[in-house]
């Protein structure tokens, strides 16, 4: 793992990496209680909608990304409160718009090519310093915004009609809860690509809740697993000559199994 | 004083009338039972007192102000009618759920750290759930769980607690100590109880004031004048007991 440290490169991969990890892992545990863990996949169809209306109107993709991802974050939020979709269908109807008109205008565009596959399957070894420090700042923003609305946050993913009573602006902080994961999943592009950024989301923080008995814990947990995956990835990644993206998810998905087969065995104290 | 006044509310879902011209006061101090059969609006009456439904006409007044107006959210506490109907996986201690309700950000580093830690540990001795703080709220069983509901319902320190059928599921000797638990804060704490109840049993035992509801008020006043009224022959006639006593 020492290698990781001797490039310029390499350190920015993992300063990047682990940042936004742990920023999709904070809010995977979110999310996942919420029965949300579905929007993450969502979003980054949404984002590839984004990142190809970029190249089409030759503009910065990510920041084109980071625009339709929010924009489609709120959209979903306000169909599934407004239409009284069940389930994950607001999630299932903006994905595949979002893909759909991702592969339209990339194909008006000419530009199925290199660039897009870097946002499709990610491309963290290749990370700038400018793209280092706008990953890093927006996931500091982001894990900001969550430890000043924590309580809330909890009090709502618990009991929603409870902490409506107590005062909680429940509306504002579903507003700000879509918002937080859509920068993050754009966020997640870069380390893990549009096809497996939900699993940045979505794996740590279900590892985290196999073993915590509090919901500190579990955040705790999520945020470690998904810095070790990042760590431990790009290692593999460095040693074996494959994708960053697909190790770190592989390696996410491992510790998640560990985590599962030691609650199975009980190997933690959890009254 | 009138803790909470209601005036002529009228509520329907789906143009299906719920509540028609209801009028309801509760004044500092009161245990009042919302009795009633299933349908009666009982619970649409609770959530229409808290802003969690809107009235199609009528007029709240909470502490003194219309409802739109209000702040003061921690001045009043609430155990839904599926408080215990939470994922049994949900990965949160007794401490989180009662500390969750205090909204304080240093809960981050720890529910029981900083400020909040002797305000929670204070809720749950209130309700005899203390030396269980560091359980997960899943484990509990369910008159346990009721508790610890209480407990986040007292742990900003509230002038009334709203309860909605707090003690479905829950057997006999445990539902009596719960009961007993809300006659201390009631007579104690001084801290004014409204309950949402179809047992008119419970009734009896414990509360000062009735208002039965079947989508108008039929009765509102006090226990004794209630085992005297109309509206308790009716319930009586449909098939529920009630033994009058003095409080």
């Amino acid at each position: 793992m020492a290698v990781l440290f001797q490039y310029g490169f390499l350190q920015r991969a993992v300063l990047a990496g682990v940042f936004i990890a742990v920023a999709c892992a904070v809010l995977g545990v979110f999310l996942i209680l919420r029965k949300d863990a579905m929007i993450g996949h969502g979003l980054s169809h949404v984002a590839f909608a984004g990142v190809a209306l970029g190249l089409f109107l030759n503009v910065l993709p990510l920041a084109a990304a980071l625009a339709v991802s929010v924009a489609g974050a709120l959209a979903i939020m306000r169909l599934k409160d407004r239409a009284g979709l069940y389930g994950d269908t607001a999630v299932g109807i903006f994905s595949s718009l979002g893909l759909a008109v991702g592969i339209l205008l990339a194909t008006l565009a000419g530009s199925f090519n290199v660039d897009l596959m870097a946002y499709l399957f990610g491309d963290v070894l290749a990370i700038d310093p400018l793209e280092v420090w706008l990953s890093v700042g927006l996931a500091a923003v982001v894990l900001l915004a969550v430890a000043l609305n924590y309580a809330r946050l909890l009090f709502m993913t618990f009991d929603r009609e409870s902490a409506r009573v107590s005062g909680v602006g429940i509306g504002r902080l579903d507003a700000l809860l879509m918002v937080l994961t859509a920068v993050t999943i754009v966020l997640g592009m870069k380390v893990a690509g549009i096809l497996l950024v939900a699993a940045l989301i979505v794996i740590p923080a279900a590892a985290g809740l196999q073993l915590a008995s509090s919901f500190r814990m579990a955040v705790v947990l999520a945020a470690a697993v998904a810095a070790f995956s990042v760590i431990a990835g790009l290692a593999l990644a460095v040693r074996l000559d494959v994708p960053a993206s697909a190790s770190v998810v592989i390696i996410c998905f491992l510790v998640f199994a560990v985590f599962s087969l030691a609650k199975g065995k009980s190997i933690l104290p959890g009254r | 004083m009138d803790l909470i006044k209601a005036s002529g509310v009228t509520f329907s879902y789906d143009g299906t009338p719920v509540l028609l011209d209801v009028s309801l006061s509760i004044r500092e101090g009161d245990f009042l039972a919302i009795i009633g059969p299933n349908g009666s609006g009982k619970t649409t009456l609770v959530k229409i007192l808290l802003g969690l439904l809107r009235p199609s006409a009528g007029r709240i007044e909470i502490m003194g102000r219309p409802l739109h107006d209000f702040t003061d959210w921690r001045a009043i506490g609430y155990v839904p009618q599926k408080a215990t109907h939470f994922d049994p996986l949900f990965p949160a201690s007794v401490e989180e759920v009662v500390g969750m309700a205090l909204l304080s950000n240093s809960q981050i580093l720890g529910p029981g750290r900083g400020r909040s830690k002797g305000t929670v540990v204070r809720a749950l001795r209130q309700v005899g759930m203390e030396p269980f703080r560091s359980w997960r709220i899943g484990r509990l069983s369910g008159g346990q769980q009721q508790r610890v509901f209480i407990a986040r319902a007292l742990v900003t320190r509230p002038r009334v607690i709203f309860l909605d059928e707090p003690t479905t599921g829950v057997d006999a000797e445990t539902q009596s100590r719960f009961y007993d638990m809300l006659d201390r804060l009631n007579k104690d704490e001084g801290i004014t109880i409204v309950l949402v109840t179809h047992d008119i049993g419970i009734v009896n035992r414990h509360v000062n004031q009735v208002a039965c509801l079947n989508q108008r008020m039929s009765y509102h006043g006090s226990h004794e004048e209630f085992c005297r009224s109309e509206a308790f022959r009716d319930m009586v006639g449909q098939g529920d007991h009630l033994v009058a006593h003095k409080h």
